[in-house]
């Protein structure tokens, strides 16, 4: 399990990681928490001539709300938004999340930024991302961009951060009014990783129905994506039981399933229904 | 072959060596340092023998590489006792039959130190929740967070039952 020959260099900075992204072009990988490249390249999946680790960009690292949104910086670890006292309150989700993804030592050095740019299918983060509407922030040698999750993940292993580009941070939009989020999850029992995954946010009206619904599923397909079926059943109707199922049975429409050795395509169409549900229904019950 | 210095404390000991780029923390601590009380189990960070503490916090040796740690405060399974004397933790092994190959034990140990300066009085939900990265395959677990109530309960200097 030993990685093909690479260099490493330490990046000090955003810019001067650019620069060596620049530099290096297609050979270059950015090294992170290195929790999803470091197993690729050791089954040599990938074999990058040069890592830029940036994990000593201590700007990188934190959580800033101020007014209307919520800041997490890009190598903000796994751990850190599970423990966040600030962020239980108004997104409780990320801890519910969080919580799911590995195990204890897997979330001390994986990062939310690192996880979203990788893009992994089965990924946890891609969901809740698109449930929350964030926004990325990616720097490159002409300055920033900010990049909705929506327009984010492009394909299996494939986001929008482009080589020689860095993202650096993600916004979240703070909920307002009555809103409930969640989080469920069908874990791989021996990867941890999401067979299917769905995060839902509802936000209800003065009479108790729902205004609006964003439900993203990760797992089921190349790349997670939001349920816009589900959510447009759900929009003017009060969340029952009865109403949030026959949501839910619109899920899946569209999607291109992956299967394997430990979910068939059929399975995960089925699963996506059932989750959808749960996300839905678990949202709806925890509104404030 | 690309290397690079590094310098980092090791259990309390200043540590300097050259290393390749790709080589393993994991690789560096058994390897080059001697330091074989960390475990190599299944090197896809899934079982946590190779679980050590870096700056602070469990981390899989296995899944960082030795350049990573450059500047870095690490203590191992061989950091834990002193002056011949067992750590709490160490001892809660032995006295509630925490291991019997032994093959896990220094990074579920490792974990427990990880939780029990976070947390010092955990139930058993936190327990098994905070070993999820550590896979035994002879206990159980049953006696293993029996060990770690024992540690707990003599960290905060609760008198043991025999």
């Amino acid at each position: 399990m030993i990685p093909s020959e690479f260099d490493y260099v330490k990046a000090g900075s955003v810019q001067e990681a650019i620069g060596l992204l620049q530099q290096h072009g297609d050979d270059a990988k950015v090294l992170a928490g290195g929790h999803s490249l470091i197993p690729l390249l050791k089954l040599r999946l990938a074999s990058p001539a040069v890592l830029v680790d940036i994990s000593g960009i201590g700007d990188l690292r934190g959580i800033k709300s101020g007014g209307d949104k919520v800041t997490i910086g890009a190598l903000t670890t796994h751990n850190d938004l599970e423990q966040s006292a600030e962020l239980k309150g108004s997104f409780p989700i990320l801890s519910e999340a969080a919580t799911l993804i590995g195990d204890p030592m897997v979330r001390n050095r994986g990062t939310f930024g690192g996880s979203l740019a990788h893009a992994d299918p089965a990924g946890d983060w891609p969901a809740v991302a698109l449930a929350l509407g964030a926004q990325m922030h990616i720097t490159g040698s002409g300055g920033e961009r900010t990049v909705a999750a929506d327009d984010f993940f492009i394909d299996i292993l494939t986001s929008d951060v482009q080589p020689g580009e860095l993202l650096t941070s993600i916004d979240l939009p703070m909920p307002s009014g009555k809103v409930g989020m969640s989080y469920q999850k069908f874990s791989h029992p021996a990867s941890g990783y999401a067979v299917v995954g769905v995060a839902a946010m509802v936000t209800l009206d003065g009479s108790g129905n729902c205004s609006s619904a964003r439900v993203a599923v990760t797992g089921a397909g190349a790349k997670a994506v939001r349920l816009t079926s589900v959510e447009e059943a759900l929009v003017g109707k009060s969340l029952t039981e009865e109403n949030v199922a026959a949501a839910a049975g619109t899920a899946g429409e569209g999607i291109d399933y992956l299967g394997d050795i430990y979910a068939s395509e059929e399975y995960r169409a089925h699963l996506v229904k059932v989750f959808a549900k749960r996300a839905v229904l678990a949202a709806a019950g925890n509104v404030k | 072959m690309a290397t690079h210095p590094i310098s980092l404390t090791i259990n309390g000991k200043g540590q300097q060596s050259s290393v390749e780029s790709r080589r393993l923390l994991v690789h560096y601590l058994r390897d080059e340092l001697g330091l074989t009380g960390t475990h190599i189990g299944c090197e896809t960070s899934q079982c946590g023998a190779c679980t050590i503490m870096l700056n602070g916090s469990a981390v899989k040796s296995c899944t960082l590489f030795a350049v990573q740690a450059d500047g870095a405060e690490i203590m191992t399974i061989e950091g834990l006792a002193k002056d011949g004397e067992m750590h709490p933790i160490q001892e809660g092994f032995w006295e509630e039959h925490g291991l019997q190959c032994g093959f896990c034990t220094p990074g579920m140990i490792m974990s427990t130190y990880d939780l029990l300066q976070k947390n010092p009085n955990p139930d058993e939900h936190e327990i098994r929740h905070a070993l999820h990265g550590n896979l035994c395959r002879c206990t159980g677990y049953q006696h293993i967070v029996k060990s770690i109530q024992y540690a707990a309960n003599k960290m905060q200097g609760a008198t043991v039952a025999d």
